[in-house]
């Protein structure tokens, strides 16, 4: 089979699977981010029961692999008669988990806002919630761009362990395709490529964000 | 025994790809299986005289055809080779293959004989010989057990609103693919996992052989059955050093346990726990003989 006659059978496909990842990709980060900002709160916000949540829900979604993860919510959900498409599995587990280390990241960059900025902010009669979304988080967000951006391309390669619940993305459709008798290494090199464009723009991106919200010294 | 760094690094890397490749198997009948004990020194040599002991791989792990308890090897494979044994006046010695390590096995004659779902194929009868074969086995479908759509057969597969699980890359995928063209189809790394799907609603049938079918029918206590009408013919051997003169000894043992009736009682008692139907003894191929 040429190049050509390759991507004749399988142009559409491919099209596809990248759409199918690219939305994996964007709804779980989305989910994470949301889980993110809520895990962090609650982990540095002054009621115990809170912190000792965001503690254990970090220390559970950040210390189970993927895989096993993406079994249970499959699998394990599916036993208790909660059925869900491997999409949609995929997407909150994959959220949840992402959300586990972004608010760590998060939570490194708020360590990162001086003790006297806080303080200030109380000085003036900011309740916690003020506190944190007018002071904290807008400093702290500056000195964690680069760590989200990390998090999200590792978020999007993640994405391709949900062809182990079935979900129709771009390396299942790699597996399609090496056993269809199409070429490993046509098959293989073709995904991988889609994956290194896609994410370079990404990393482009945040390295814009990064510079545009960079502290001028 | 002292090393240098260099060859002790060569050691891990063959011991780890030995493993590797062991783990892969070639046989999606080997999930989880082991290497055999590897250095016990062969023994009975090939002749089958009275009163010795005959080495025999069979597997551990693969549920109705041979899997280890507490009491000993129980299955159809095992119970195959007991009947064989005992008919020669020897003891069995069951000793695990796993799909890899069969042909090496009989070649470095370290068991007498394999009785270990062995198909019979053209590139494995180039290494060693086959007897029987004893067994045909074959592509089937499993459905739950009220068998809600109907389905009979391969046909009713070949149907877009029906969907059938199998392991991706998968002889049997590409079976179905062939067979079944407009079936809809979902693939997992494993059959235990598929039939997880089907039980959660997420697949109306699973397809591949019968053998990895029965199992699973098996461990779900009732809840799946086979449709029992295989689309697919695997005919199983029992494989013996190439050459040797067991091959020919083995064939009249078995045809007599066709005939008398042994061999199907031999069935009744393993697979057919789980299958309702016993099939014909199938033919033995006695060129040569």
């Amino acid at each position: 089979m040429s190049w050509s006659e390759f991507y004749d059978t399988y142009g559409t496909r491919l099209l596809e699977a990248t759409w199918e990842t690219i939305q994996l990709s964007v709804y779980s980060f989305a989910i994470a981010l949301v889980v993110g900002v809520i895990i962090v709160s609650f982990r540095v916000s002054p009621i115990p029961p809170l912190v000792k949540f965001a503690t254990i829900f970090v220390s559970f979604f950040r210390n189970t692999p993927l895989l096993v993860l993406f079994f249970l919510a499959f699998f394990g959900l599916g036993e208790l008669g909660l059925v869900y498409s491997g999409f949609t599995t995929a997407v909150w587990a994959l959220g949840l988990y992402t959300g586990a280390y972004l608010s760590e990241a998060l939570r490194s960059g708020i360590n990162s806002v001086p003790q006297g900025q806080a303080e200030a902010g109380r000085a003036i009669g900011l309740g916690f919630v003020q506190l944190l979304t007018l002071i904290v988080i807008p400093q702290a967000v500056r000195t964690v761009i680069a760590p989200i951006g990390s998090l999200f391309i590792a978020n999007a390669k993640n994405t391709a362990v949900a062809l182990t619940i079935s979900a129709p993305e771009l390396t299942a459709l790699s597996r399609r395709m090496i056993n269809d008798a199409a070429g490993t290494w046509r098959s293989l090199l073709t995904v991988a490529a889609i994956y290194t464009v896609l994410l370079l723009f990404v990393g482009w991106g945040f390295r814009g964000l990064e510079e545009r919200y960079a502290i001028k010294r | 025994m002292k090393m240098r760094s260099s060859q002790r690094l060569g050691v891990v890397v063959l011991t780890t790809a030995a493993l590797a490749l062991a783990a892969c198997g070639g046989d999606e009948a080997d999930e989880g299986a082991t290497t055999g004990e590897a250095g016990t020194e062969a023994t009975a040599g090939g002749d089958g005289g009275e009163g010795g002991t005959l080495e025999v791989g069979v597997k551990f792990d693969q549920p109705l055809f041979g899997v280890e308890t507490p009491d000993g090897v129980v299955g159809f494979d095992a119970d195959i080779a007991r009947h064989i044994a005992s008919e020669m006046g020897m003891e069995v010695n069951f000793r695990e293959a796993v799909s890899a390590n069969r042909e090496p096995f009989l070649q470095n004659g370290e068991v007498d004989m394999v009785v270990a779902t062995y198909t019979i194929n053209d590139e494995r009868d180039e290494i060693v010989d086959f007897a029987g074969p004893y067994y045909i086995a074959g592509q089937d479908i499993m459905v739950p057990a009220d068998n809600p759509l109907g389905i009979t057969g391969i046909e009713d597969l070949n149907n877009a609103d029906i969907t059938t699980c199998t392991v991706e890359g998968s002889t049997s995928l590409a079976n179905l693919n062939e067979m079944a063209p407009d079936a809809t189809v979902t693939t997992f790394d494993t059959y235990s996992k598929c039939a997880d799907a089907m039980g959660q609603g997420r697949a109306d049938a699973v397809t591949t052989d019968n053998v990895i079918l029965l199992g699973l029918a098996d461990e779900s206590g009732g809840d799946y059955v086979l449709v029992e009408n295989p689309f697919t013919e695997e005919p199983y051997g029992i494989g013996v050093p190439e050459g040797s003169d067991l091959r020919c000894q083995i064939n009249e043992i078995l045809q007599a346990a066709f005939d008398d009736g042994t061999w199907a009682e031999i069935y009744e008692s393993t697979v057919g726990q789980v299958a309702s139907v016993t099939p014909e003894p199938p033919a033995i191929n006695n060129e040569g003989c």
